[in-house]
């Protein structure tokens, strides 16, 4: 495997996997620990002849990145907490109007301004519901430099793929963190391009009008095919209906074009499961600690096993059903009440054999947080 | 090109309640287009949401219909794009001016080439009747029962401030102004905005009793009169119409083009 050998910050990462995946389009607002994203975009997009914008809010930001993506760009807007909160309207646009683009959200704490230089994971629950309505999303998150970059590529394929917008939910430890990232060669990791539709000049081209396949042929902007796009419930022209039918319709196809993707959508690691007799699952910085307990412990002979959730919507259900089911118990490693940890509840057999291993003073959980209440569980006590 | 071809005659009869000035408003902005012979294909409508939103479902260009407020901020993301594109931003007064306050201060002070025409009929149509930035002390409105306590914005005076390089008022009683100014609006380098007065009789006349939409529209004649003109000596009360800001300021895609070329000469 060749590439360029670089030692970045988490952040950083990001932006080279989104120029490696064609990005062109970046608008932002400056947030702590999500600012050198926008920093490092307004040095690296021009210089390949894209645009970055700094727009008066992050609302005008995600507003402009749909606006940019309708005319064929790939496009991406960086935020922290009250960001993200402020973009969740426009993002149920670019939900029910089926426009690509990837929201990256740096965790910080919260609620409100919360601690804004510190660590926290309490935004994955505001990422599957933060949007009012019913609908599907997809969240990625990653735990260190080299999966940052390909989460971030794979964000972008799915984004496309899907024609929904794609959030990675990275945190303030993997961002700032320096380590080494190992840049792939261009071509090395795939890219998906934008399905563009074959209809011929002239032709009735329907925009809405989902193939056999459920997937949505696009016509850019400025392109030959004029047509509209609204946040309405819409007919396959994109012209506002109030039909029963279409509504019914244009619900189901927005949640099951992801719900029916799941597996192809779901990346994880796993680290000593199939043994394992404590299964922790953790994701982002906290599987660090995680993963560090794991290491540790095995060398003393303890069954304990890691499954690293990349994927955190749609939840992988299955997956952590099929992983946890010859554990005795699964302990939940997340910073925040225990988002995840419903999650997981809901998907195992034995919800009361589920524990939280949690932190949310804004300090990265460290492996002896873990370790503690591993020993509560098997009753040796702290 | 007709008129007619560039409106999507599928999507007829439009929402708007007979009297509704906002019919006449895009008859004028046809006729502009028609007139400077644009292109379909070369045209980007983008829209927020109330009455006036609606307009750009029922044109045969590209149309984005977006959410509330923020329509300029989406047609920054297209012309910055393909700033090749004619963008035209047709918004209500709440639209524009409230929800959509911060936006168009920024689309005003960055310059970048668009129109946004705000069709002020001084009233939230599309809920019913609620007072808005630009109804005016002393209005009456469903919220404002007693009367109206807040003071309005000027359009003109707004985006002045804001630093917008076109600013023009007209009323969709003056249908031949209305087009000229429109074109003139569009034709600008730069971000060019259109106040057009447009009376709902439907709400802001039944509730300040300003009677039939004829009478409105005959309001709209008698209260306004040419920037710089002597009835406005006379009588201060008067609201001015015409063009009165136009000029020449670096627009922003232009501007952006000279960074790319800065950003390249740097990296190689």
């Amino acid at each position: 495997m060749g590439g360029k050998l670089t030692f970045v910050q988490g952040n950083e990462a990001c932006v080279e996997a989104a120029l490696y995946a064609g990005l062109d389009f970046f608008a932002g607002y400056p947030i702590t620990p999500s600012t050198e994203i926008a920093e490092l975009m307004s040095v690296r997009l021009p210089q390949k002849g894209g645009m970055f914008m700094q727009m008066e809010d992050e609302i005008a930001s995600i507003c402009a990145i749909i606006g940019a993506s309708l005319t064929g760009r790939k496009v991406l807007t960086a935020t922290s907490g009250p960001g993200f909160s402020l973009m969740q309207e426009a993002l149920g646009y670019a939900i029910m109007a089926e426009i690509p683009c990837v929201i990256v959200d740096v965790q910080r704490g919260g609620p409100s301004t919360g601690l804004p230089t510190k660590v926290s994971q309490g935004d994955v629950n505001q990422a599957r519901w933060g949007v009012h309505g019913d609908h599907s999303i997809i969240a990625l998150t990653a735990s260190n430099h080299q999966d940052v970059f390909a989460i971030t590529v794979d964000a972008f394929n799915f984004s496309e793929t899907y024609r929904t917008p794609v959030i990675l939910l990275f945190d303030e430890v993997v961002g700032h963190m320096r380590e080494r990232l190992l840049i792939p060669e261009p071509g090395e990791i795939p890219l998906v391009e934008r399905l563009k539709t074959s209809v011929r000049e002239g032709v009735d081209y329907h925009p809405y009008l989902p193939r056999e396949d459920g997937r949505l042929p696009m016509s850019d902007f400025g392109g030959v095919h004029r047509y509209n796009v609204t946040g309405l419930f819409h007919d396959m022209w994109g012209f506002p209906s109030e039909k029963p039918e279409v509504v019914h319709e244009l619900l189901r196809h927005l949640v099951d074009k992801i719900e029916s993707h799941v597996n192809e959508v779901t990346r994880y690691h796993e680290y000593f499961v199939d043994d394992a007799e404590i299964l922790l699952i953790s994701y982002g910085s906290s599987a660090r600690s995680a993963l560090h307990v794991v290491a540790d412990r095995r060398k003393h002979g303890e069954r304990i096993g890691l499954l690293e959730l990349q994927t955190l919507w749609p939840f992988p259900s299955a997956l952590v059903r099929e992983k946890t089911k010859n554990a005795r118990y699964v302990v939940v490693v997340e910073m925040n009440m225990g988002q995840v940890l419903q999650s997981v509840r809901e998907s195992v057999e034995k919800p009361e054999r589920v524990f939280l291993s949690n932190r949310v003073d804004g300090v990265l959980i460290t492996p002896v947080d873990i370790r503690n209440i591993l020993r509560l569980i098997q009753g040796k006590g702290v | 090109m007709a008129v007619g071809n560039y409106i999507r005659e599928r999507f007829f009869p439009h929402i708007w309640c007979p009297g509704c000035g906002h019919g006449i408003v895009l008859n004028g902005l046809l006729r502009a287009i028609e007139n400077m012979g644009l292109k379909k294909n070369d045209i980007v409508m983008v829209s927020g949401i109330g009455c006036s939103s609606r307009i750009a479902g029922y044109l045969d260009f590209h149309t984005l219909h977006t959410i509330h407020g923020r329509a300029l901020a989406f047609a920054v993301g297209v012309k910055m794009s393909r700033p090749e594109l004619t963008l035209l931003v047709p918004m209500g007064d709440g639209d524009a001016l409230s929800i959509g306050g911060n936006h168009f201060i920024h689309a005003c002070r960055r310059n970048i080439d668009m129109t946004a025409i705000v069709m002020n009929n001084r009233i939230y149509g599309m809920t019913g009747g609620q007072y808005s930035p630009l109804s005016g002390y002393g209005t009456l409105a469903t919220t404002a029962p007693y009367t109206n306590i807040d003071q309005e914005f000027d359009v003109v005076n707004m985006a002045t401030a804001a630093g917008a390089t076109f600013v023009a008022r007209t009323t969709a009683y003056h249908v031949q102004q209305m087009a000229d100014v429109l074109e003139e609006a569009i034709r600008h380098k730069g971000f060019s905005v259109v106040e057009v007065m447009s009376p709902c009789p439907t709400y802001f006349g039944r509730k300040n009793k300003e009677g039939s939409a004829v009478d409105m529209l005959e309001k709209l004649k008698t209260t306004t009169t040419p920037l710089g003109s002597k009835a406005k000596q006379e009588n201060p009360s008067l609201i001015e119409r015409g063009v009165f800001v136009k000029k020449e300021m670096p627009e922003y895609c232009a501007e952006y083009q000279k960074i790319i070329e800065r950003a390249m000469k740097t990296a190689s």
